[in-house]
Parts: C-alpha cells; sequence; structure tokens
C-alpha cells in the first residue's frame, strides 16, 4: 500500500492518502476531469522515517528547538532537508514507485512522461486548518530518479520553518503530519488558477470566484501575478463580473518564470464560456462534498475547447464554512417585531 | 477635500426663459417661501419624476398635496414609522421635488417604536382582512366618483325644486360634486399608503436578510423571489392576449393585425357577425381593464387605453401577429411561478437550518404583503385616477359650454382653490343673473400661464437640489425611486461619466446590443421597431405588449421594486432603470449595449 491510483477504493482513505489526493479520488471516481495520476501513501512516509532512522533523528532536533527562534528554525529546515536529500529509500519502496510511474506513463501514451510532484497532508486533531498552500508542490519532473528525489522534497517540507510554525499554531506537532505525496501527469497549462465556491472577499455563498493567469497555477497561488477574476452566481451560472488582471509572468512546465507579452496581458486568459463550465464543475463538487470548496484547476492546451478544464485539486473551504455553520438567525414570530427590529437596525451605528 | 459637494439650493434655480413666475400658478405651500429657505437648503430633495416625469400644470399639483398627504398621515401619524415622518413636498420650475424625513433622535424613535409596535401588530395579524376592507373602501370611493356629474346652468330650475320644495338649486351639485371629487381624491390617497408603508417594511426585512447571508445578491434576485406572477397587474396584459386570440380564432387575424385608425378597424369588424361578437367582447373587457394609464396617471394629459383605443389594439395588433405567425403568447405563468419557487429553494439549500428557518418566516410574510405593494396601483393610479381625471375633463367641458372657458385645456391652467373659486364665482354669477366676474381675469392670466407652461416643459429636469447626506438609507427613496448614493454621486458628476458610457441600477438581467428608439410619450410606442432599444423617461406596465418588440429597456428613473422593473423581468428582457439622463443623452438611432445584471448603458 505504498502507492494506491486516484480510481482505487483505498485512495478514499485520507489518513493514507491525504487531503489532497482524497480530493483527487473524489473527483476522479465522480467521473470529474482531473489528469491521472498516483498518490505515495502516508504510509510509505512512516516506512521511510523508519527504515532510514530520520524519524528519531528528526524527533530529537524538534525535542530541543526553540518554537519561536528564526534563526534555530531555519537551520533546522535546512538540516532536515539535507537528510531528506540524502537519504534514499528503501529497496522495496523505490521498486513501488518505480512501477507506479511506470504504469502512469503508459497510460499517457508510453513516452516518459512529466509529472507534478505534490505534498498531500493531513493530521489527525487538526479539523478546521486548511494547510493550503504551506508544503511544496514541483512541477515538470520526469524520470524516475526526479520523482523520487521530489517525493522526498515534498517529506522534507513538512519541516520548512513556515509549515512548522502553521503546525504548532494549530496544535499538532510537525512529526504528527501525514505526508502523502501526489504524482501527477503534468497539465500542458494554457490557463490555470483557483476557484472558490463562494465570494472568499465577502462570503458570499451564491457566488463562485475564480482567479486565473496565464501557465501554471503556481503564479496565482503564489500571489506573483494580479490574477483576471470571474464571478459566477452560483444560481443560475451566470457571470456576474470579470476583472482584468496584470498576468505579469506565466510558468509552463518546469520552466522559470517568464513575462508575458502586453498583447495577452491585455486579454483575459479565460472565455466566458470557459469561465462557466469551470464554475458548473465548481458547482457539483461542493454538492458532492457538502459544503464550499476550493479548487484548483489548469485549461489543457491541448485539449478541446469544451473538455479542456483540468481539475487538479480540491479541499473543503475552511474559514468562511466554519461561521456559516455558527450562523444563527432568529424565526419569525411577531412580524411588527421583526419589522421593528429591523428598522431600528438601520438607523443605529 | 473642497466643500462638501451639494445640488443647487431651490433659490439659485433660475427659471427657464419665460416662464418667470410660475410660483403664483400653484398653493402656496407647495413653493418655496423665502421664511423656510434655510431648512430648505439644508435637507436634500430629489425630482420625484417617477410620478410627474413633466412639468405639471397649476391644477395637476393636486396630486402632489395627495400623495404626501398620504404618505404623511400613514407613515408619521398613523403606523407611526419610528424612523420616518413623511416626505416634504415643493414645487420648483414645474416640477415635483421631495425630501424624506429621517427620525433621528433615539427618545423620539422609542416613543414612537412603542406606538408602532401595537399598531404594526395588528394590521400583520389582520393582513388578509384589512386588505380586503381596503379593496371594498377603494371601489366604493370609485363609486363615488363615478356618481358626480356637471352640467351646464339652465336658464331656469328644474320643476322638481320647486314642486318637491327643495328650496336650493339643482346646480349647486356642482359646487358639491367638485368637492366631492377633491375629497374623494384626497381619500385614495391616504388609503393608498394604508399598508405600504408596513408592506415595504415587512418586505425590508426579507432584503434585509438575503443580503447579509449573501452580500453580493442582487437586489432584482431578492425581489424575484417575492414578486407575484399571478396579480392584477398583469391582467390589462393578459386581456389584450386573450382579445387576440379570440379574434385570431374566430379569423379575424387579418382585420386586427391591418393597423390604422380604431374607428376604421370597429368598422370593418362591424361587416361579420364574428366581427360584432369581437367588438362586445372588447367593449366588455373595457372598463376595468383599459382604464388604465400608459403612464402613471398623474397629469391630466395623460391618455388611458380607454381614452385611445389605438393603444389597445395596437397591443392586440401585435399579438395576434405572432400568432399568426404560429408563436405561443400565452403568459407562462404557471412556469414563471415554478421558477421563482426552485429560485427560493436554491438560496436556501445554501443556509444553514437556523438561516433556512428565517429565510423562509421573512419569504412568507413578503409574499403574504407583496399582492398589496403590487396591486394597489392598479385600483389607485389607474381605477381611480382615470374617473377622477373623466370628472374633470366633464367638469372642463361644461365650463367652456357655460363660456367661462374658451378652451377646455384652461381650466388645468388653475390651481384647486382658484377652480374653487372660479366655480364659486360661475354658480353666483349665474344665479344673480350676471356675467361671471371672473372670464376676463382669468382669460388673461391663462394666457400668461399657457406661456410659463410651454417654457416649462422645454426645460429638462434637474435630478435634485440641495445637501445630499453621505449615503442614501431612505428605503423609500432606495427602493422606489432609485434613489441611492451611486446615483446621487453620478448626478454630482463625481463619478466617471464620459458621455460613452453611464450607469443606472440594474433591473433585469442580461446584455444586449441595439438602436436607441427614445420614447417621451405613450403615443409614440407605435414608432418602435423589433430589435430596438427602449429609452424613456419612465416606462408603465401598460408598455408590455410593446416589450413584445424591443430587446432591452432604459429608464431615467424608477426602482428596483417599480412596476416596469418586476415586469421586465418577467419577460426576462434586460433593463436598466434610474440613469437619471438617458432620455436626454441617448438619441434614436444611436446603437448601445446595455447590460441589466451591472446597470451599465454604453454608446457603441
Amino acid at each position: 500500500m505504498f502507492t494506491i491510483r486516484f480510481d482505487e477504493e483505498a485512495s478514499l482513505d485520507v489518513g493514507l492518502v491525504g487531503g489532497k489526493a482524497l480530493g483527487l479520488a473524489h473527483m476522479t471516481q465522480s467521473g470529474l476531469p482531473v489528469a491521472p495520476g498516483f498518490t505515495v501513501s502516508t504510509r510509505a512516509y512512516r516506512q521511510h522515517l523508519a527504515d532510514s532512522g530520520l524519524g528519531p533523528r528528526i524527533g530529537d532536533l524538534l525535542r530541543t528547538l526553540d518554537h519561536n527562534g528564526v534563526g534555530a528554525l531555519e537551520a533546522a529546515e535546512a538540516a532536515i532537508r539535507g537528510w531528506f536529500e540524502e537519504g534514499e529509500f528503501p529497496p522495496s519502496l523505490r521498486a513501488e514507485i518505480e512501477a507506479a510511474y511506470g504504469e502512469l506513463c503508459s497510460r499517457c501514451g508510453g513516452q516518459v512522461i512529466a509529472v507534478a510532484v505534490r505534498s498531500s497532508a493531513t493530521a489527525e486533531d487538526a479539523e478546521g486548518a486548511s494547510f493550503a498552500g504551506e508544503y511544496d508542490t514541483f512541477v515538470g519532473m520526469r524520470g524516475a530518479d526526479e520523482v523520487a528525489l521530489h517525493i522526498r522534497r515534498c517529506w522534507a517540507s513538512a519541516f520548512t520553518a513556515r509549515s512548522m510554525t502553521y503546525a504548532w499554531k494549530n496544535g499538532v506537532s510537525p512529526m504528527q503530519v501525514e505526508m502523502a505525496v501526489v504524482v501527477q501527469k503534468a497539465v500542458r497549462a494554457r490557463a490555470a488558477g483557483v476557484m472558490f465556491t463562494l465570494s472568499p472577499l465577502t462570503g458570499d455563498r451564491s457566488r463562485i470566484t475564480i482567479e486565473a493567469a496565464y501557465g501554471l497555477g503556481l503564479s496565482v497561488v503564489g500571489g506573483e501575478v494580479t490574477p483576471d477574476r470571474y464571478v459566477v452566481s452560483k444560481i443560475g451560472l451566470g457571470l456576474v463580473q470579470k476583472t482584468l488582471g496584470d498576468k505579469a509572468v506565466e510558468y509552463l512546465n518546469g520552466a522559470a518564470a517568464r513575462e508575458v507579452e502586453p498583447e495577452r496581458r491585455a486579454q483575459f486568459c479565460l472565455s466566458d464560456e470557459e469561465a462557466v463550465a469551470l464554475a458548473r464543475l465548481g458547482k457539483s463538487l461542493e454538492r458532492q462534498n457538502r459544503r464550499p470548496v476550493d479548487i484548483e484547476f489548469a485549461i489543457d492546451a491541448d485539449l478541446d475547447p469544451g473538455a479542456n478544464v483540468i481539475l487538479l485539486q480540491c479541499r473543503p473551504e475552511t474559514y468562511w464554512s466554519r461561521r456559516h455553520a455558527a450562523a444563527t438567525a432568529a424565526p419569525i414570530d411577531d412580524p411588527a417585531k421583526a419589522v421593528l427590529a429591523n428598522t431600528l437596525r438601520n438607523v443605529q451605528p | 477635500m473642497n466643500a462638501k459637494p451639494r445640488f443647487h439650493f431651490f433659490h439659485e434655480a433660475a427659471p427657464p426663459k419665460g416662464a418667470e413666475g410660475w410660483e403664483r400658478m400653484y398653493p402656496y405651500y407647495l413653493v418655496s417661501q423665502p421664511e423656510g429657505r434655510s431648512a430648505e437648503d439644508s435637507r436634500f430633495w430629489f425630482a420625484d419624476s417617477m410620478h410627474w416625469s413633466r412639468a405639471v400644470h397649476p391644477f395637476d399639483s393636486i396630486g402632489a398635496e395627495a400623495v404626501y398627504l398620504g404618505v404623511g398621515v400613514n407613515s408619521a401619524r398613523s403606523i407611526a414609522l419610528p424612523t420616518a415622518l413623511g416626505l416634504d413636498v415643493r414645487m420648483v420650475n414645474g416640477f415635483v421635488y421631495i425630501c424624506p424625513l429621517p427620525v433621528t433622535d433615539p427618545a423620539e424613535i422609542g416613543r414612537r417604536a412603542a406606538v408602532f409596535g401595537e399598531r404594526a401588530g395588528h394590521y400583520f395579524q389582520n393582513w388578509q382582512e384589512l386588505y380586503a376592507q381596503w379593496k371594498t373602501k377603494m371601489l366604493a370611493s370609485i363609486e363615488v366618483m363615478k356618481g358626480v356629474s356637471f352640467e351646464p346652468f339652465p336658464e331656469f330650475e328644474p320643476l322638481e325644486v320647486v314642486k318637491q320644495g327643495w328650496g336650493k338649486s339643482a346646480s349647486w351639485k356642482t359646487i358639491e360634486g367638485y368637492h366631492k371629487l377633491i375629497d374623494e381624491f384626497f381619500l385614495i390617497w391616504q388609503y393608498h399608503f394604508e399598508m405600504l408603508g408596513l408592506g415595504y417594511g415587512a418586505y425590508m426585512v426579507f432584503f434585509q436578510f438575503c443580503k447579509e447571508a449573501f452580500p453580493e445578491i442582487e437586489d432584482q434576485t431578492i425581489a424575484r423571489m417575492v414578486a407575484g406572477v399571478k396579480g392584477i397587474m398583469f391582467r390589462p396584459d393578459e386581456e389584450l392576449r386573450r382579445l387576440a386570440k379570440a379574434g385570431v380564432d374566430a379569423g379575424l387575424g387579418p382585420v386586427l393585425t391591418k393597423g390604422g385608425a380604431p374607428e376604421r378597424v370597429f368598422a370593418e369588424l362591424d361587416q361579420s357577425a364574428a366581427g360584432r361578437a369581437w367588438t362586445a367582447d372588447f367593449e366588455k373587457t373595457r372598463d376595468p381593464w383599459f382604464n388604465y394609464f400608459a403612464e402613471y396617471g398623474f397629469l391630466h394629459d395623460q391618455e388611458t387605453w380607454n381614452d385611445n383605443l389605438a393603444i389597445p389594439l395596437q397591443g392586440v395588433a401585435r399579438y395576434a401577429e405572432r400568432l399568426t405567425a404560429g408563436e405561443n403568447i400565452d403568459r407562462p405563468a404557471e412556469r414563471l411561478a415554478r421558477e421563482q419557487d426552485e429560485l427560493a429553494s436554491e438560496y436556501r439549500e445554501l443556509l444553514n437550518p437556523s438561516e433556512a428557518k428565517r429565510f423562509d418566516d421573512a419569504l412568507q410574510l413578503s409574499r403574504a404583503v407583496f399582492p398589496y405593494i403590487e396591486e394597489h396601483n392598479i385600483y389607485v393610479e389607474h381605477w381611480t385616477h382615470a374617473v377622477f381625471w373623466r370628472k374633470i375633463r366633464e367638469l372642463s367641458r361644461m365650463m367652456v359650454q357655460i363660456g367661462f372657458f374658451k378652451d377646455e385645456e384652461d381650466l388645468y391652467h388653475l390651481n384647486r382653490f382658484e377652480l374653487d373659486a372660479a366655480l364659486a364665482d360661475a354658480l353666483q354669477s349665474w344665479a344673480i343673473g350676471v356675467p361671471a366676474r371672473g372670464v376676463e381675469h382669468w382669460q388673461t392670466e391663462i394666457a400668461a400661464r399657457r406661456k410659463i407652461m410651454a417654457a416649462l416643459r422645454q426645460a429638462s429636469i434637474t435630478p435634485a437640489y440641495g445637501i445630499p447626506p453621505e449615503k442614501v438609507t431612505d428605503p423609500f427613496a432606495v427602493m422606489n425611486y432609485g434613489v441611492t448614493t451611486e446615483r446621487v454621486a453620478e448626478w454630482l458628476g463625481q463619478s466617471a461619466s464620459d458621455g460613452l458610457s453611464f450607469k443606472g441600477i440594474p433591473a433585469s438581467p442580461g446584455v444586449v446590443e441595439g438602436p436607441v428608439r427614445v420614447i417621451r410619450h405613450e403615443n409614440e410606442l407605435a414608432d418602435l421597431q423589433p430589435g430596438e432599444i427602449l429609452v424613456a423617461p419612465i416606462t408603465a406596465p401598460s408598455w408590455a405588449s410593446a416589450f413584445s418588440v424591443v430587446v432591452g429597456v432604459v429608464t431615467d428613473i424608477g426602482g428596483m421594486m417599480s412596476h416596469a422593473a418586476i415586469v421586465c423581468r418577467e419577460y426576462g428582457m434586460p433593463a436598466v432603470v434610474s440613469t437619471g439622463f438617458a432620455s436626454a443623452r441617448l438619441k434614436t438611432g444611436q446603437r448601445i449595449r446595455i447590460d441589466g445584471r451591472t446597470g451599465l448603458v454604453e454608446v457603441l
């Protein structure tokens, strides 16, 4: 159970595959457009920690670490990353990952394909913490060696200064974080971005908000560009608003950021139809999850319009969802009192 | 920052050239007076062009009195709305301006709230019975008005005056009748607002809840969840569809779609039994359904469908044409009702159980009060006004017959008090046996006033006067008149408005492009060509049959809840209301794009 494909039953066990892979598995198994891939399970992570002796070494280092010392945290991060990069997998694990990667390549046509290697963390007792964007993602990896190295780099990202601080803040020890890793066919993204099935600004549940820019979604997720912004009404799926962003740079597979030509910057990176198609997918994902979700997507350059939207990730939205769940509203027993209260609220500061 | 941006004060508003002295035409309390200047200057006044889209003749100013008496009585004194008194009213350069009067002192609000609780409670508990009683009162008032008649004074009193020992002139009924008309007019305007403030208040509970649960929801979406789909406000148009269908079924399609003057159409119909049966059906439909103003019925020169049968015939012709072309013209009331329920339930689904309960309660309350909000205009602005103006026209005809006025338009150049005096003069002079003493006096004055009116009607309307508030919060101003903080800013020219694009209130979703047709008067509706965008100061729901021709609607005024907005949404036609100036800025033939979701109007 070191590697699990998205379409396998075991892929629905969050403890085994982490939040990101669980979302991908749900989407894959409901027939939604997801790039194919597999997950290196949390069991593989634990096995590696045990076999390589890294578990106790990290444990010792963290025990004496000053949680608030910036320099100390950064030194720990560097040391742990080095340990992960040097420590090859045990042979059984390495063989299984190679086999899974080979199988993914043959599913995609036979040649050695580029993949994205993405962290998929989970932690018990961390209900409500999204861990969104805390851990690393690598795109454009090619060949078993590169894939293997970046799986270990994803594991190492459980111990960056930033992610450890986030874990502690949420009452979780970094050692308790279970790191699965998703290996997924890289999308040839013409454009990509993030979709919330609510308005992140106001929390409006009847809105779907999409932010997108050219190339891979890194630039949007990392806040490196001002993306185009689309607001779609969840009910009726009408495009309510679109705002042109600057979209100054784009990432294409594996390469460094490059500048986008002025002509393309002046155009919206998604067509209205694509924005609405995305929103339709978002709405059905929210229904499936029974709560608002936060979705990463890409528009594949190789696929035909109408079938070119690829979902990369789907996570429950936490900030507004918790507030909405906790919101209370008074029933109306006495209309006069309700009208009075409502009128007075308008005049009082 | 400069001084707070403001509009002109009343005393800074120069009269249009040729309209000097307009003030003397109206009752003094409708006109700004020097001693009230500082209070007037400190407040914010906006044009009530929804009710009076053109400069108002002296007699027609009775509407401004009656409407704002009605609001005041009910808001300030009867129901005691805690946070608002009435709306103050002034005539400026012939237009009507109003000013909401919020109550801001917490102690006063508290005192009013205590009174309000009991009174509002009574209305909400007995809403349906009180609404039924309201309709009865309205119909009774209409009957009283219908019973009034005006006839020229005879040389000798009829014999029964003597034989039955009346001891008074039979012609005294002219004086009584005039007073009765005025009294009933003021009564029905008090009835008009009897339940309206409470109705809006109840709707605001739902509105506010939706705004909080869904902060970005469009006003029109909230309205769509509540608006009635079967009320009597749709009946006049439905009658046109019914008549078109009956006509086409009876093989009269070619006659009905040929168009032409009503006399010609009816003459041709008279040639066949089927045609005569159809005409009888048409005649039966006229009362009450064609007692329907193409505009809002506040000006004596506005016509009802009954006054100008070309309007309903044209509507019938349009529907008959579509029927002949094989289209289905049935109003899909069942489908609309279903869509409305689906819309509400989709929003409800997004809420947690506690929120969903309040949503249900508030929606139910809104839907209970909404028939009143939507239907009261039919009783008041259409049915009552139709009778009122018809009777005033009778009076005018009589005054011409007895030689007091030269022309039937003369009467409207006197305000209601002056007319009362003129009637007294006419009757007393007749009784005494001398020529009416005011004939010459009034002829000179009427000639002067005709010039003033012509000058006032040439001038375009100024949207507002005085000092605007930081934020417009008055629910009447916002909901009914479409006067929002953003609109006021646009009026002040603070926001980017290059003339190539401007914004109004989005009233019915959809984006459409097309050539403009500016329509200032219902008579021009016949000019509309298929595919055009109708641009008008206001639109009335009675324009519905014209809506089957145009692809979009833009108006100068009106809010989300104006009937035009409701009807446009129903017909799935993009609409932008409350643009302030669209009918002045746009020219017939110009190509524009309108976005009914954002309120943007762009010249292409």
